[in-house]
């Protein structure tokens, strides 16, 4: 979330789409209540009317797998109708920048695209520079090579009728949508998008959420109170483990995991920072080398010294844009490749796509370590159904982990706030903390690796790994500080004096030179220098009465509430919307949020740097060049859709996307065999797999079982009634379900054909309770976002038939 | 005692230490001073500490008020906490279950288990045993698997063959440990929940 969750009750008008807040962030609805009370709109947009819709000032339904349609519709209004802030936009964006003239885009692809590849040369994806490299623009935005005409062309293609005709949303709802949530535009009023797995969860995710960023760019709904774009994560600590990066991709702190074309540490540096000509760009990301050393240092403590580049050599390399996420090394391993595989608290057994071929991979293992609090699927996947124990050769090591009131630790929450949690209890039997086991295991491969040598045991040998208590255990505080990083030796910084291991107080304190150790930069700041935990804090102060609390617990970056928060106010430092002050320039100072940075405002052309800190040009991205598909979203159908074409253009899927080969990997779109649009979602009894849940009486008892949503239209086309058992199909696989017909879902009316939607929870699992049905993931494709490879869970094809 | 309100009382200590477990026996948690008045009646019950937590299952981070009893540990009582600025004491359907994720529960894993290759049963083990081997079973395929280079002769010092999928359940500076580890293991098949 660029915002946090009390923030939401600044909002004007709440947009909730790909998500479904009131049964899945059930208390965050809190505050969406608390806004509408203030006569805040709520808008739900759902191919399903949940209970989110039930306390919506307007419902519009659309088809899975559509939003883009449904966006790019609403972007085309914003402009046609002149609903845009035009200030914020000259000021905040690069609307105004002029794009290079080999830029183009025709019949669904844009520029350089290479079909044999399935990929784009970017090349033309850039703007116009003068002799010093500085951007051309145009601040009155009439020239039509300026982002924002290029913008205006591109979703002109929107209309309202063609959107209606792919989303199946009446024209209508469409208008009154669009009417509702760009009232926003302005200075006066914010809106707010809250977003979830609805949106990631498909070939286009990341797409989808670019063009709602360009709405709020639009809109000037970004860095300010009651705005910006909020995704509402799913899990507890899925904040913090992004953070920490337990992902292939990066290192702690976003840092990219290096790539084998950067040799050494120096070549890794000039690849990874970004580099800016513009004025007053405080271009954040050049900071990158200091991050990177102090992460080295954190890791490799003495052994990493300037001569040998920090150890950058232990740190793996991916060839350049190698893909390391999980449906591509559950392809390995399906493939024999795989020998061994950790896997600590997650359930793939249930919750990867085409769950066939996962479980099939997990016999193909060696050895599979699993450390969790309940048994499930993925820890006796060898005695699962149709699978002949005797054959399956994988050893199985089942650890009994510790659940989180028995220890201590922190977690960050959707909105960035950290919360310390204290060890309330201990684990039953021989139970243990992750924690513990992964500090056991490391000393364990340490004193191997001494004893007998092996390959390149540097990176082990030389791990910091001094985090015990003492006692044998592990002593979390003493992470907790390394990942704050402290001085490595006697410095002045900031105007202050530090010793050699006080801990460092904000990330700008940071060296390359060897001299501080943080093991992410994103949450220096969070142990103080005299080793106070700010995640403790329990303070209620609310000196901008706006609800930051900014002594209650503490979150990154730097105790910073609202990011870009220096977006809401004027060229004077004063608050655009003087009821929501977030901050305030006194002259000399800034009071309210921590600003993004100290500079002076927009007026003091000296010494004053751009709102958007994290940007190289200091200015949000309309045009934004970064993602595989093209710098503007375009409509394309899911992987697997009703359609055969795509009524936008002649590309009917995601020109980019990653197709699967194996034969258990089938696609089957437009396809007479399974012509029903089937999406998937998680009960308010329900936790991800169900892997936790099932196992609590009181869920289960609540939501005993696997059931299929369908309308009454379908169900009287398929004979079933309330309460059959139904069996649902897709070319992957089959699960049996309770057939439960609603009126929660209706035909769609789409290209002139009547289009079926059903849907269907993916919170079971044969393990426990008896009887509760299989997971939805038996039925979904392996295929993922072009970008994040984050599943397309919700749109595909199956046929639904009487059991 | 008798001046200070729990909110501060809360804020000087991080946890109701030596609090009770009363608002499940129908006794009003409203504040400390409650705590000499109601001394007869905790004789009655067990002496609990009652300990600041959030929520385990969405990312809304709902404060929880966990009571444990002080000499056994096992869990006692779980509540949404009054003070928390986010949720304000409310909790959902699975926040308001969350107790049953505790020592509660009969079904928590307990013991080391273990499946043998072609076995059809688990067997149980010690920490150590299963520890030691699990190092054993890496090292040995790290070594003979590890990646110096790649096909175009740049080194990579990387290990394809063990994958890791690691978890939003776990705290940040458990996630920070894993990644650690199985970056100097030469890993990069890594990836969690949020993907997924």
């Amino acid at each position: 979330m660029t915002n946090h969750w009390i923030d939401i009750r600044h909002s004007d008008c709440i947009l909730i789409m790909g998500s479904n807040a009131a049964e899945n962030h059930p208390i965050s609805f809190k505050w969406v209540t608390r806004a509408k009370e203030k006569g805040a709109k709520l808008i739900s947009v759902d191919p399903r009317f949940t209970r989110t819709s039930s306390k919506a000032d307007f419902y519009a339904p659309l088809r899975s797998g559509t939003d883009i349609a449904f966006l790019g519709g609403m972007i085309n209004y914003i402009l046609e109708n002149q609903k845009y802030y035009r200030d914020y936009l000259v000021t905040h964006t690069n609307a105004p920048y002029l794009v290079n003239e080999g830029f183009g885009f025709d019949d669904g692809l844009f520029s350089g695209y290479d079909s044999a590849s399935r990929k784009y040369d970017k090349a033309t994806w850039a703007m116009q520079t003068d002799e010093a490299g500085v951007v051309k623009k145009d601040a009155s935005l009439d020239d039509p090579r300026c982002v924002l005409q290029l913008l205006r062309q591109h979703y002109s293609r929107y209309t309202l009728e063609l959107v209606s005709s792919i989303t199946g949303t009446p024209v209508e709802d469409l208008r009154t949508v669009y009417e509702m949530f760009s009232s926003t535009g302005g200075p006066e009023k914010a809106g707010t998008i809250m977003y979830a797995l609805g949106w990631t969860q498909h070939t286009v995710g990341t797409q989808i959420i670019r063009t709602m960023a360009i709405i709020q760019l639009l809109l000037g709904n970004i860095g300010v109170c009651g705005g910006g774009v909020n995704a509402l994560r799913g899990e507890p600590n899925v904040q913090g483990s992004t953070d920490m990066c337990v992902l292939y991709h990066i290192l702690p702190g976003y840092l990219r995991a290096p790539w084998a074309d950067a040799p050494d540490l120096k070549s890794y540096i000039a690849q990874v920072t970004p580099k800016t000509k513009e004025p007053n760009s405080a271009n954040w990301w050049q900071n990158y080398s200091k991050y990177i050393v102090s992460l080295l240092k954190s890791w490799y403590g003495e052994a990493a010294t300037p001569e040998n580049d920090f150890c950058y050599q232990h740190v793996p390399k991916l060839d350049t844009g190698q893909n390391r996420s999980i449906m591509n090394f559950f392809d390995d391993m399906y493939a024999g490749k795989i020998k061994g595989f950790i896997c600590l608290a997650q359930n793939p057994a249930c919750h990867v796509p085409n769950a066939n071929k996962t479980r099939a991979a997990l016999a193909k293992l060696d050895w599979l370590v699993h450390a969790n609090i309940f048994d499930n699927e993925t820890a006796s996947f060898w005695h699962g159904p149709g699978v002949d124990s005797k054959k399956v050769k994988t050893e199985v090591f089942l650890l009994p982990s510790a659940a989180f009131m028995e220890k201590d630790g922190s977690l960050t929450n959707s909105g960035r706030w950290v919360h310390w949690r204290y060890k309330a209890s201990v684990p039953p039997g021989d139970g243990m903390p992750i924690g513990d086991m992964l500090y056991r295991l490391v000393n364990k491969l340490k004193a191997l690796y001494k004893k007998e040598g092996g390959a390149y045991p540097a990176p082990i040998l030389d791990l910091s790994w001094e985090y015990g208590d003492g006692k044998g255990n592990l002593d979390a505080m003493s992470v907790a500080k390394a990942v704050n990083g402290y001085f490595l030796k006697d410095v002045s910084a900031g105007g202050k004096d530090f010793k050699k291991g006080q801990n460092v107080p904000s990330f700008a304190m940071l060296r390359d030179d060897g001299s501080t150790s943080a093991g992410n930069w994103l949450y220096t700041g969070m142990v103080t220098p005299d080793g106070k935990n700010l995640a403790q804090r329990r303070g209620k102060s609310d000196p901008t009465g706006l609800g930051l609390y900014p002594e209650w617990s503490w979150c990154w970056p730097v105790n910073r509430r609202v990011l870009y928060n220096r977006a809401s106010v004027d060229a004077q430092g004063q608050p655009i919307n003087p009821n929501k002050p977030l901050l305030t320039w006194t002259g000399d100072k800034w009071v309210g949020d921590v600003p993004d940075g100290a500079w002076p405002p927009l007026a003091d052309q000296e010494k004053t740097m751009r709102a958007f800190i994290m940007k190289p040009h200091g200015v949000a991205s309309i045009f934004g060049p970064g993602l595989a598909e093209g710098p503007f979203p375009e409509h394309y159908e899911p992987v697997e859709g009703p359609l055969a074409q795509n009524p936008m253009s002649g590309q009917r899927i995601n020109p980019v996307v990653k197709l699967f080969k194996d034969p258990i990997d089938v696609y089957a779109p437009a396809d007479p065999r399974f012509p029903v649009v089937c999406t998937t979602y998680t009960a308010t009894e329900h936790w991800c797999s169900g892997a936790i849940s099932r196992w609590m009486p009181w869920l289960t008892e609540a939501m005993p079982q696997v059931y299929l949503e369908m309308s009454h239209e379908l169900a009287e086309q398929k004979g079933i009634k309330n309460g059959d058992k139904v069996r649902i199909a897709s070319a992957r696989g089959q699960l049996d379900a309770v057939a439960m017909v609603t009126v929660r879902l209706r035909p769609f009316k789409v290209q002139g054909q009547e289009v079926h939607q059903v849907g269907m929870t993916f919170n079971y699992g044969w393990r426990h309770p008896k009887d509760a049905g299989d997971s939805a993931n038996l039925l979904t494709p392996t295929v993922g976002d072009a970008n994040t490879m984050a599943p397309e869970y919700k749109a595909f094809m199956v046929s639904v038939s009487k059991a | 005692m008798s001046k200070i309100t729990r909110r501060e009382f809360m804020a000087a200590t991080g946890m109701l230490a030596g609090g009770l477990a009363l608002s499940s026996l129908g006794v009003p948690l409203g504040a400390v001073q409650a705590y000499a008045g109601e001394l007869s009646k905790a004789e009655r019950v067990k002496m609990a500490q009652t300990f600041i937590s959030t929520c385990d299952f969405c990312s809304v981070s709902c404060g929880l008020l966990i009571s444990s009893d002080a000499k056994t540990k096992k869990v006692i009582n779980i509540e949404g906490d009054p003070e928390h600025p986010i949720n304000e004491g409310a909790l959902c359907a699975k926040g308001a279950s969350i107790f049953q994720e505790s020592t509660n529960n009969p079904d928590r894993l307990k013991k080391v288990l273990y499946r043998a290759p072609y076995s059809t049963k688990w067997e149980t083990k010690t920490w150590d045993w299963a520890l030691d081997t699990i190092a054993k079973r890496i090292k040995a395929v790290r070594d003979k698997d590890f990646m110096t280079t790649n096909a175009k002769g740049q080194v990579v010092n990387r290990l394809e063959s063990i994958a890791h999928i690691g978890s939003s359940k776990m705290d940040n500076e458990e996630c920070w440990l894993v990644s650690a580890m199985l970056r100097s293991l030469g890993l990069v098949n890594i990836d969690h929940q949020a993907r997924v």
